[in-house]
């Protein structure tokens, strides 16, 4: 079945509300590529999206999905994938559902390791609500609820993921399709929580953080010696402010995701239509 | 009298008070000789937390109930792992018991405070073993008209092998005193200390003799007791306990919670049993992802479930209305405590009703259950599971402190595995995902059917790929704000509800004399209370419905209309089911309320009810 998935097919027959020019769709073509070229079928696939422009994904895109509340797509994606592991599972959100209302749950599902994919559309604003600043907005950023700046430093999600144990964090930028389709396949097949944070420009409120910022400041880690498999690299590279890193920053390759260190297997979907064999040795238990 | 010097009374017919089950005789006279042995024991064990008072309790009541008798316990404690009085008391007879009394009979002290927080319930002639040699404990104050036995139980816990072993000394010395055959308590031993070697549970056997035998030889005395033992086999459980093996018996397979009192058990209880069923537990970093958790595995297809109690359902509100809009099946476990805020988190409550009720923004279809004894627990979790999944709901299942951290015993058979039914719904599968298909092939996956229930397609069912989202949606499950498309989503979500008032039992459970002008109404864990409070009132005839579904809930209008005196018992201040009682059958109602953290006890019910009826009289 796989073979023959085009990834127009991980497409909807909705169009995207999107502004013209924002970063998102890129970001969601090189999903739906990577989604395919790695040999998953819409069938066969859950997309959980959070809320904001970049939630507004689960519409566009066809496979099994579900459009949740503010900040808790993370959780909502673990559950599905504990409860059958045989599912490919994409979780997509933006930098304020997930390292603004949703921090709490990102750390925790690093640790978890589940096998999934987390894709972060970082614009470093709130679009949906019209141009108030994000966790990721640069402290100086004026906006109409930060009219002198933030003057709070932003949020490193990378950095948080890195101390929280991430097995694998990948940096891309949404109008670079071939590389950022790249590092969404690597973080689908990585056995474990493949997170990428990608640079998801918004045209409309942020003139900060544009395409052409990103093209005249962005390093692609392929271009230099970085060794993915090292850790204090990694953290150098994460904790360097000068420069805007694309590429897999930290890989490891003894990751063992949670299903399988929990040894669950298949779905739990299947039940009996009676209680489960064994269940009266539950009662024997209370004598 | 002090009897701490370890005398005993000179009058031979000092008796410990007795209620023989159905007498309304409180207490005994002071020197009234009983001419029979008394088989009630209403029996405690308390200290600070941190004694082990829990675990000791539990053994007793497990050498109880392994031989033959029935049990009933209750805790009382605190927020908190050591410091602080806690106490775990057990009530046992040989028929059932299902409610607690204002009276204790046996009391094993290991502080000072034991006594003070018991004073209410101690009675003439009631034995406190405590160990005058604890620093704490000397000259400790017995009240004159008890009987004090004091016991080294420290230093023949060290004979037997350990101090850690004083509790089971006391519990061996008030067998005695209970002429409870000591060879009950080695099975219970076996069970609490055999994974830790055979020389600890022989230790603690003998701990157990050396206190038996230090009051035979020391108090030469007959207190009054024969616990019968019979060859019935029971089990012992509580309501958390039963939640979490009704769960695994109705196929859950996924939990996720984040610990609190007095759900915890719970997760605890499913943990390490579930996985062999081919499922998981997942402790969640707080509230909001165990209930999204639980909503990601229920929308992979499992029978899910989360747990919590009030703090955590204020939390879980936003997310429980998204898994109403998206249909997804979902057993939310509520075990009440006190609130608000963070309230008494140990003491009991029933005031989240009108939260469950009407929790959450916009109008969300629901069902809540509340299963009203502990083995309801059991039968009410897996009828949540299948109303949820048939359904499409989420079903608030809400039990009680009182109920949650009591243990009983019944009849294994009461469990029945072989009678449970997994009903799941419009499940389609391959085969049939075609029919629901629309004309360019999308999945209807919120068709607005007639009965309003929707076809549900499992995650890689082919052709079944369908999104759904918190905000108001088509039947493809697709973002609208058409006016006609909204009108037709939102009735036939509710018609759910409607549906399942029409297909299901949703009937009162009925005790006593059906013809009685008195009628009492309650929910929740208060029937075992009432149903005892009735078997003390000879004098006043009740008819007594306990209700096990709040939401979608009994139509009570005839038997409301048909009684004198109608009596809502609930424990809250405001009287939350009493409302709802007014508001469907315009009738006025008398309410019961008690909010003091403690659960009803039997006796005071039956004062409560002679009370209203003989109020009721006077004003005609």
């Amino acid at each position: 079945m796989s073979s023959d998935v085009h990834f127009t097919d991980f497409k909807s027959d909705k169009q995207p509300t999107w502004c013209p020019g924002c970063g998102d769709f890129g970001t969601m073509n090189g999903m739906m590529k990577a989604l395919s070229e790695t040999g998953n079928h819409p069938d066969e696939t859950f997309l959980v999206a959070g809320i904001g422009c970049s939630g507004k994904i689960g519409t566009y895109m066809h496979s099994y999905a579900l459009h949740g509340v503010h900040g808790r797509a993370l959780p909502v994606g673990t559950g599905v994938k504990i409860a059958n592991p045989d599912l490919e599972v994409m979780v997509a959100g933006g930098d304020g559902d997930g390292y603004s209302i949703g921090v709490g749950h990102f750390i925790h599902a690093v640790r978890r390791n589940v096998d999934m994919t987390y894709v972060v559309m970082d614009n470093r604003i709130y679009g949906l609500t019209k141009g108030q600043a994000s966790p990721t907005s640069r402290e100086d950023f004026e906006t109409s609820t930060s009219p002198e700046g933030t003057n709070v430093p932003p949020v490193n999600p990378k950095a948080l993921a890195l101390s929280a144990g991430a097995t694998f964090i990948a940096q891309s930028f949404s109008s670079d399709s071939q590389r950022h389709t790249e590092l969404v396949r690597q973080a689908i097949e990585h056995d474990g929580f493949g997170f990428v944070n990608v640079y998801s420009p918004c045209v409309t409120f942020n003139d900060v953080d544009t395409y052409d910022y990103f093209r005249g400041s962005i390093v692609d880690l392929e271009d230099t010696d970085h060794d993915s498999g090292s850790f204090d690299q990694a953290k150098d590279r994460i904790l360097d402010s000068d420069k805007e890193y694309i590429g897999v920053l930290y890989q490891d390759d003894d990751s063992v995701p949670y299903s399988e260190r929990e040894g669950i297997e298949g779905s739990m979907a299947d039940i009996p239509d009676g209680a489960p064999d064994g269940a009266t040795d539950l009662v024997r238990e209370f004598y | 009298m002090v009897l701490s010097e370890g005398t005993i009374p000179e009058h031979e017919n000092v008796s410990p008070a007795v209620t023989v089950r159905g007498s309304r005789r409180l207490f005994a006279g002071r020197f009234e000789i009983f001419p029979i042995m008394h088989e009630d024991l209403n029996w405690a064990i308390g200290g600070e937390a941190g004694d082990g008072i829990d675990s000791t309790g539990k053994i007793f009541a497990r050498a109880l109930s392994r031989a033959g008798r029935h049990v009933y316990t209750s805790k009382d404690f605190a927020s908190r792992i050591r410091g602080g009085y806690t106490a775990y008391k057990i009530r046992t007879a040989v028929e059932p018991v299902e409610s607690v009394v204002d009276r204790l009979d046996v009391l094993i002290a290991l502080t000072e405070r034991t006594i003070d927080e018991n004073l209410a319930e101690l009675h003439e002639g009631s034995v406190i073993i405590y160990d005058g040699e604890q620093a704490t404990m000397q000259g400790v104050d017995v009240p004159e008209e008890m009987i004090g036995l004091d016991v080294p139980l420290q230093r023949l816990a060290e004979d037997a092998g350990g101090a850690i072993m004083r509790n089971v000394v006391a519990l061996g010395a008030a067998c005695e005193v209970a002429a409870f055959p000591i060879e009950n308590l080695d099975e219970a031993l076996e069970k609490r200390f055999g994974d830790k070697g055979r020389a600890i549970v022989e230790n603690n056997r003998e701990a157990a003799r050396l206190g038996q035998e230090y009051v035979r030889e020391n108090y030469d005395h007959d207190f009054g007791y024969g616990l019968e033992t019979t060859d019935n086999d029971y089990v012992l459980l509580n309501g958390d306990e039963a939640i979490g093996m009704g769960a695994i018996a109705a196929g859950c397979r996924f939990y996720a919670g984040y610990p609190i009192t007095p759900a915890t058990d719970i997760m605890e209880y499913l943990t390490g049993r579930i996985e062999q069923f081919g499922g998981a537990v997942v402790q969640a970093e707080d509230e909001l992802a165990a209930i999204n958790l639980a909503l990601g595995a229920a929308r992979a297809g499992a029978r899910s479930m989360t747990g919590t109690s009030g703090p955590g359902i204020d939390l879980m509100s936003e997310t429980f209305g998204l898994v109403a809009t998206t249909e997804t099946p979902l057993v939310i476990a509520n075990v009440m405590r006190s609130g608000p805020s963070t309230g008494m988190p140990t003491k009991q409550g029933q005031e989240d009703l009108n939260m469950m009720l009407y929790g959450g923004h916009g109008e969300i279809p629901r069902f809540v259950l509340a299963p009203t004894t502990i083995a309801e627990c059991f039968h009410k979790t897996i009828e949540a599971f299948n109303l949820a999944e048939k359904y499409q709901v989420p079903v608030y299942l809400t039990a009680d402190l009182s109920m949650a951290v009591t243990e009983r015993t019944y009849e294994p058979e009461e469990f029945d595995m072989d009678a449970v039914e997994i009903e799941r719904g419009k499940v389609v599968d391959g085969g049939d995902v075609e029919e629901w298909l629309d004309d360019q092939g999308r999945f209807r996956a919120h068709a607005a059917t007639e009965d309003g229930v929707s076809p549900r397609a499992f995650p890689g069912t082919t052709d079944g790929a369908h999104m759904t989202t918190g905000l108001e949606h088509d039947e493809l499950g697709r973002r609208t704000e058409d006016e006609d498309v909204r009108v037709e989503q939102v009735q036939k979500r509710q018609r759910k509800v409607e549906t399942a008032r029409e297909r299901e039992d949703f009937e009162p459970r009925e005790f006593g004399d059906p013809n009685a002008d008195t009628l009492v109404l309650t929910w929740g864990s208060n029937e075992g209370a009432i149903r005892e409070a009735m078997a003390q009132l000879d004098e006043v005839s009740v008819r007594l419905l306990s209700v096990p579904y709040i939401h979608p809930r009994p139509d009570l209008t005839e038997a409301v209309e048909a009684a004198e005196d109608v009596l809502v018992v609930e424990a809250n201040a405001t009287g939350q089911f009493a409302d709802l009682i007014e508001q469907d059958t315009l009738e006025r109602v008398q309410r019961i309320n008690k909010y003091t953290g403690v659960r009803f006890k039997a006796d005071e019910l039956a004062a409560e009810i002679r009370d209203a009826v003989a109020k009721t009289e006077v004003t005609q």
